[in-house]
């Protein structure tokens, strides 16, 4: 895993000098994480690049995981979906059995931290010991909270008010809360394997082995198998370009192949591209993060035309290999896209093929787009401005004060 | 003993307010009811958020106004307060609820904003920081400001300013305090907020190169 020092020549030497600033500031104070799972999922992925980004600063930070049985994790995906708007209800019982799970995880755990840090909702409830033991309890929350269900909601809240700091990721996900609410946007790391530089031998072996024609304009979006990311769409925005310029589709991304929704959406794009073999559909097993970082870097222009999106890290990683990218403006990609200045955002599958045509055009409008993409993300979404904004998070506990010195 | 400057940095934690507008009369609610800390984000953030040349001003209500709305001319009103004239956050608060009042006493307007675009109001918590930057006069000021993060140049010029009220940058206060009071004054000429930071550094450097020489 890269040290700090690897992402000075990224960041610049200063931005990793003020990491250590405040980390010396957080000496002597211990960080506990809490979440459901070690491995897998966005969470865990998080933690994993950070713990040990935060020990180099000198932060003792630590990762503990929450047990749970089938039915425990069952209800939790069903609370997940819910507040991710489905329309669905739990049962009294449901709600019983996961405070339950938390009674007895909160028994068997050993609460060492100065500060407790617990993601997501599994592990919510564990803020009942709060009372016992005192301490500084954050609630980190990862997932999409625009349109939740409101009993889901509601019972949440209960818990959500006895955190000292509830965070988020996007500000269309606060709420009206008891206590103060941080914003976090999410972050890429750029030396992971989905985005560090990569030869072009490697980028080029990955298109010959997909069989696509590296000569030719290269059209991508990179997404799971899903409904709410349009694939049909997209091939509907390719069609309509392609009767103008001979272009080529790949679209790629992985997704659980007992995912009944998944495969069924998977069929339908398969059967939608049949008919031209300059559609590439990609169905990427896990651990494919060197194969879609080269098909990014191989693309002219990339898409991510979502129906709904939560932040939408994928435009996040397009740009950040600085290539042009038209998304719709939904969830956290307008933060991530100034319309016409670091790429474009569209409404509509004729509006996104009227842009598409435009960017395969006029390639220096279309890299100008990228080069201003890219320096958003630099700035504002890699992984040690998401280290600073914990470390920030975390001093902002023994401070009310709107200006602080130390 | 000649007086030294400390240059410190200045990095900020976004809090969300869990307020929100759609219309324009709930914007001018919201700016009515938001902490100056509010204002000073929604004013200031691109400043150091977006390091390269932005085509928008730093100033969220415009935006918002101009792209949600849709409502140009206030929009443009809006985009062109010229913030570096105020010198705090309650005058620059005051003329936005006078700017944006009049404007729907005279004009009636009934735009809503999409959904997914309403204005989320926020506000940032500072924290200051000392770095191991120190300067008895010019050359060796000259030496730290090219080290120095574009953090901290932010915290001395803008933020010292307008939301720790100092009335002035604190370069130029500290030039006129060693007794180099036209450069002080040169740098207190320029317009902050229609610079980027890098920008700001090299206009600096020149400027303090024909002095430091002089």
């Amino acid at each position: 895993m890269p040290a700090l020092k690897e992402y000075a020549t990224i960041v610049g030497q200063g931005i990793i000098d003020e990491l250590y600033l405040i980390a010396e500031k957080l000496s002597g104070k211990i960080v506990q994480n809490i979440n459901s799972t070690s491995v897998g999922g966005g969470v865990a992925e998080i933690l994993i690049r950070m713990i040990p980004l935060l020990k180099e600063l000198g932060v003792d930070a630590r990762w503990d995981v929450i047990k749970g049985d089938e039915k425990f994790f069952t209800i939790t995906k069903k609370m997940h979906n819910a507040l991710h708007g489905v329309a669905l209800e739990l049962t009294n019982d449901e709600l019983d059995y996961f405070l339950e799970i938390n009674r007895m995880n909160s028994k068997e755990m050993n609460f060492y931290g100065d500060i407790i840090f617990v993601h997501d909702p599994q592990p919510i409830a564990l803020v009942n010991k709060k009372l016992e033991i005192g301490k500084k309890w954050l609630w980190r929350c990862h997932i999409d909270f625009t349109e939740p269900q409101e009993d889901t909601i509601k019972f949440l809240e209960s818990y959500i008010n006895q955190y000292d700091k509830a965070v988020f990721s996007a500000p269309a996900f606060a709420r009206k809360l008891k206590i103060p609410q941080v914003l976090i946007s999410p972050s890429i790391d750029p030396l992971s394997d989905k985005n560090k530089e990569l030869p072009d031998d490697i980028i080029l072996n990955v298109l010959n082995s997909f069989g696509i024609d590296k000569e030719r304009p290269i059209v991508t979006q990179i997404s799971r198998f899903d409904y709410l990311k349009d694939p049909i769409g997209v091939i509907k925005t390719y069609k309509k370009v392609k009767q103008y310029i001979d272009c080529q589709l790949v679209l790629a991304g992985g997704g659980a192949t007992d995912d009944p929704e998944g495969m069924k959406v998977l069929q339908e794009v398969r059967d939608a591209s049949s008919d031209d073999p300059d559609i590439h559909i990609l169905f990427l097993p896990p651990a494919s993060d060197i194969e879609i970082n080269a098909l990014q870097r191989a693309s002219t222009v990339i898409l991510q035309k979502s129906l709904k999106e939560g932040f939408g890290l994928t435009v996040a990683e397009a740009l950040w290999k600085a290539k042009p990218v038209i998304a719709s403006a939904v969830g956290g990609i307008p933060l991530q896209i100034t319309h016409k200045y670091s790429g474009i955002l569209t409404y509509s599958i004729d509006g996104t093929a009227y842009y598409l045509k435009q960017l395969l055009n006029e390639p220096e409008y279309a890299r100008k787009l990228g080069e201003n993409g890219r320096n958003n993300i630099k700035n504002n979404f890699l992984i040690t401005r998401h280290i600073r904004d914990y470390l920030l998070l975390f001093l902002s506990l023994d401070y009310d004060e709107d200006i602080v010195y130390l | 003993m000649p007086e030294l400057f400390y240059f410190k940095t200045s990095l900020r934690l976004i809090q969300l307010l869990g307020i929100k507008a759609k219309n324009l009369p709930e914007l001018l609610n919201g700016i009515k009811t938001v902490p100056l800390s509010s204002i000073y984000y929604h004013t200031h953030r691109l400043l150091y958020q977006q390091l390269t040349l932005y085509p928008e001003p730093p100033n969220d209500f415009a935006y918002w106004v101009n792209h949600s709305l849709n409502i140009k001319a206030l929009g443009e009103l809006l985009a062109s307060m010229n913030i570096i004239k105020f010198n705090d956050l309650q005058t620059l608060k005051d003329q936005f609820i006078n700017i944006i009042n009049e404007y729907i006493i005279n004009k009636k307007p009934i735009a809503i904003a999409p959904e997914g675009q309403e204005f989320h109001f926020m506000d940032c918590q500072t924290f200051v920081l000392p770095t191991p930057y120190v300067a008895s006069n010019i050359p060796e000021f000259l030496e730290a400001l090219k080290k120095v993060s574009i953090n901290s140049l932010y915290f001395h010029l803008i933020e010292s300013r307008i939301r720790l009220k100092n009335g002035e940058n604190d370069f130029s206060r500290w030039l006129k305090d060693i007794g180099e009071t036209k450069a002080g004054l040169e740098i207190g000429r320029l317009d902050f907020y229609t610079i980027t930071l890098e920008g700001l550094r090299k206009k600096i450097i020149a400027i303090l190169s024909k002095y430091a020489s002089a």
